[in-house]
């Protein structure tokens, strides 16, 4: 580790290493970003913190060659670190007051007590002086333009493109997060960008997307933002999409269903255990969310990451495609994703093929419709197959789709209805 | 059963690492790694803090830590100990807690006499930097962020942020303030002496919440074995090298927040180099006034601090919560 690097953590979100790359079909952060190129566009701003911090950044490069080895510059100047803009605080949607000043957060069902001054698990939720406020509306810490097919959603407008943001925080801590830079970070200590709303919107239409993406992070901790910049969107004609851990409260879930076009849920494990120990959450209020978002018509599909030894026993995928099948319907869409060492779970080898073929083949055995493989580029089954005459009705490699052969959501060879939402 | 008249494999390891530790330096000797020896928790009070009013005497304070530091470390002036503490050369961190605002943080007439006395034994003002976890929370306590690096320096984590990488250890993984990891030789920790509503207590092992950048991860369990976890990083256990707790006003209940109803004037300071007892001496000073005030105690209303006994456990061996083995001097 370098002592004389003041690149501040975050700064990686804008342009990862190659090792993202591996997992891209868990929605890490690409390569690309659409940020840098933001200001150009005449669209948005640096918040003042990140702006004075970037032009700090020379001046401290400039100094250290001349200080002593691992003494790090104070060159930014005397005096105090610039007051917090205010335009990212937005009084929360979800809380409760209690006494003495505390609040209790009804967001998530981790429902965190915070006194005065404190932060909740997610770190972007602060009580302050007795009101509990999101620090994150419209603080947007990484912003690309990725295929939707990258969710990933492989029903919903295939093919097409989805404008991709995310803000700092996270009210769960799996320990394979590939993006934990910034899911794990409060807003202060990566970079932003000021996007409000209307031009996220704005910017997903002049990029020719149809979609806005909440991923990357935990979409459940900007609520307020996500809802704000759906209803932006559908103003323009343009959909939402939620890529989420599902660990949200009833409440907030039905009023987003009323704003968002789609959700697409991590489902982490099918065991209490696993989700107390590798994720810090709970597996049934998930499940209880996932049953809510079908009730309400929302098109879902999950991804259930393969950790070997921890989540890849044949118990478990079969109990998790039963309950599926009861609970959500044969055509909700259930990828396997690969693993691969990430985070605080270096210690185990990525997923093996062997093991999510075996995955697949006790879901497709229990009866599910469309069941993929994820982070397996090349693999036949990233393809969507007719569920009636199994022939290939859309044809992938990697996030790109090859051939379509639907018309009006039917398959072209047989007229079986293809479950999704097709435009 | 066998008398066992050697050590065993452990305690030898350990003797040898207490010798090779002694060889370096013994500021860098936690007491409870001197064998069968006590930990010392030096209680320092002064019944007249106060004088008649409100505001702490600064004379009294001064003289109190000085008692303190002296029992401690067993010299024959306070100036020694300090010399003890840290050598000039070294940068010396102060790690303060301002999160509660002016009522119930480290108090900043503490910090100074603290200041004061490292500048006797030769640390110059510009080795010297009070820090914390936020501007904003320094600023609440009272303190005035500085830093010209000429003078002595006082800012949050958010002036030099983090480390990029993470540093894990058990259940924690953290990216450490590059204030602890890059400028500090040496830290003084100064928590103050309060309850907290989730993690049962805060003195010496929660006050170092704030050298990470994620300690909202870390309040699950009533904070076990986050705590213990956290302050078995390398860079905190190895710099940390003196605890005095700010038992000027302490709080039974209520905290982390300032709760006046619930503070008292106990006009003293805890110190010790080790967290676990002063932890441990701390809680059961809590307790009391809890039970005094007809209270139910941590271990009943659910949020007995727990983490202190995983502190001191084979697999942290960061202190003693064993009453048997913590020797309370008061002076």
């Amino acid at each position: 580790m370098s002592k004389t690097s003041h690149m501040r953590k975050g700064e990686e979100s804008f342009s990862p290493k190659g090792l993202r790359r591996e997992q891209d079909a868990n929605d890490a952060l690409p390569c690309d970003s659409v940020l840098a190129s933001l200001s150009s566009l005449g669209a948005t701003e640096h918040d003042r913190r990140t702006f004075l911090k970037m032009a700090g950044v020379p001046c401290l490069t400039a100094c250290v060659s001349s200080c002593v080895a691992g003494w790090p510059s104070l060159a930014l100047g005397a005096g105090s670190a610039p007051a917090e803009d205010s335009r990212f605080i937005v009084e929360a949607q979800f809380y409760e007051k209690l006494p003495y000043k505390k609040t209790r957060c009804k967001l998530c069902p981790r429902e965190c007590v915070i006194d005065d001054q404190e932060r909740g698990y997610c770190g972007v939720r602060e009580n302050r002086g007795g009101s509990y406020y999101t620090l994150v509306h419209s603080r947007v810490c990484a912003a690309h333009i990725d295929p939707i097919e990258k969710k990933p959603l492989f029903h919903f407008c295939p093919g097409t493109l989805a404008f991709s943001v995310a803000t700092a925080g996270c009210n769960v801590n799996c320990k394979f997060c590939q993006n934990w830079d910034i899911s794990q970070s409060r807003p202060e200590q990566v970079r932003n960008t000021y996007l409000p709303p209307k031009e996220l919107a704005g910017l997903a239409q002049q990029n020719r997307c149809p979609a806005i993406a909440y991923t990357y992070s935990e979409p459940v901790v900007f609520y307020e933002y996500m809802r704000d910049a759906a209803e932006a969107g559908h103003a323009l004609g343009i959909k939402s999409v939620v890529v989420s851990g599902g660990f949200i409260q009833q409440d907030p879930l039905k009023k987003l269903c009323q704003g968002v076009d789609a959700i697409k849920v991590d489902l982490k494990a099918f065991s209490e255990k696993y989700y107390k120990e590798v994720v810090n959450g709970e597996l049934k209020p998930v499940l209880e969310a996932l049953v809510t978002m079908r009730k309400l018509g929302m098109w879902t599909e999950l991804v259930y990451l393969v950790v070997p030894t921890l989540n890849d026993s044949d118990a478990e995928f079969r109990a998790l495609a039963q309950w599926v099948k009861a609970n959500l319907g044969a055509e909700v869409p259930l990828h396997f994703s690969r693993f691969y060492p990430q985070y605080l779970l270096k210690n185990l080898p990525p997923t093996p093929l062997e093991t999510l073929e075996r995955a697949k083949a006790i879901a497709d055995a229990e009866g599910l419709h469309y069941v993929y493989l994820g982070n397996t580029p090349g693999n036949a089954a990233e393809n969507t197959y007719c569920p009636k005459c199994r022939r290939i009705v859309i044809e992938r490699i990697g996030f790109t789709v090859k051939e379509m052969h639907l018309r009006k959501g039917k398959c072209e060879y047989c007229q079986q209805a293809i479950a999704g939402v097709w435009q | 059963m066998r008398q066992r008249l050697e050590p065993n494999r452990r305690e030898f390891l350990k003797k040898c690492a207490a010798g090779a530790m002694l060889a370096g330096g013994t500021h860098r000797l936690p007491a409870f790694f001197s064998t069968r020896e006590k930990t010392k928790v030096v209680y320092a009070r002064d019944p007249l803090l106060r004088g008649t009013g409100s505001s702490l005497d600064s004379g009294r304070l001064l003289k109190m830590l000085d008692r303190a530091v002296q029992a401690l470390y067993a010299t024959d002036s306070p100036l020694e100990a300090w010399k003890k503490v840290a050598q000039p050369g070294e940068v010396v961190g102060l790690k303060v807690n301002g999160l509660a605002g002016r009522g119930i943080s480290t108090s900043v007439l503490l910090v100074e006499v603290v200041c004061a006395r490292l500048q006797d034994a030769g640390i110059p003002q510009k080795d010297i930097i009070i820090w914390d976890r936020l501007n904003a929370d320094l600023e609440r306590a009272g303190f005035r962020v500085a830093t010209r690096q000429d003078h002595m320096r006082c800012f949050g984590n958010d002036t030099l942020g983090y480390e990029e990488e993470l540093a894990i250890y058990g259940s924690v993984g953290s990216c450490l303030s590059k204030t602890l990891t890059q400028v500090c030789d040496a830290v003084i920790n100064l928590p103050v002496l309060k309850d907290h509503g989730i993690a049962g207590v805060t003195m010496a092992l929660k006050n170092m919440f704030g050298a990470i950048h994620n300690p909202n991860k870390y309040h699950l369990n009533i904070g076990d074995p986050y705590v213990a976890d956290v302050n078995m990083l390398p860079p905190i256990r190895q710099k940390v090298r003196l605890h005095i707790c700010d038992a000027t006003t302490a709080q039974y209940e209520g905290g982390p927040s300032y709760m006046p109803q619930w503070t008292w004037p106990y006009n003293g300071l805890l110190m010790s180099r080790d967290p676990v007892a002063l932890d441990y001496t701390g809680w059961q000073i809590l307790e009391q006034k809890r039970a005094e005030k007809g209270m139910k105690s941590l271990r009943a209303i659910g949020r007995a601090p727990d983490y202190i006994a995983t502190a001191a456990d084979a697999n942290h061996r960061l202190g003693t919560n064993d009453p048997g083995q913590i020797e309370q001097v008061e002076v």
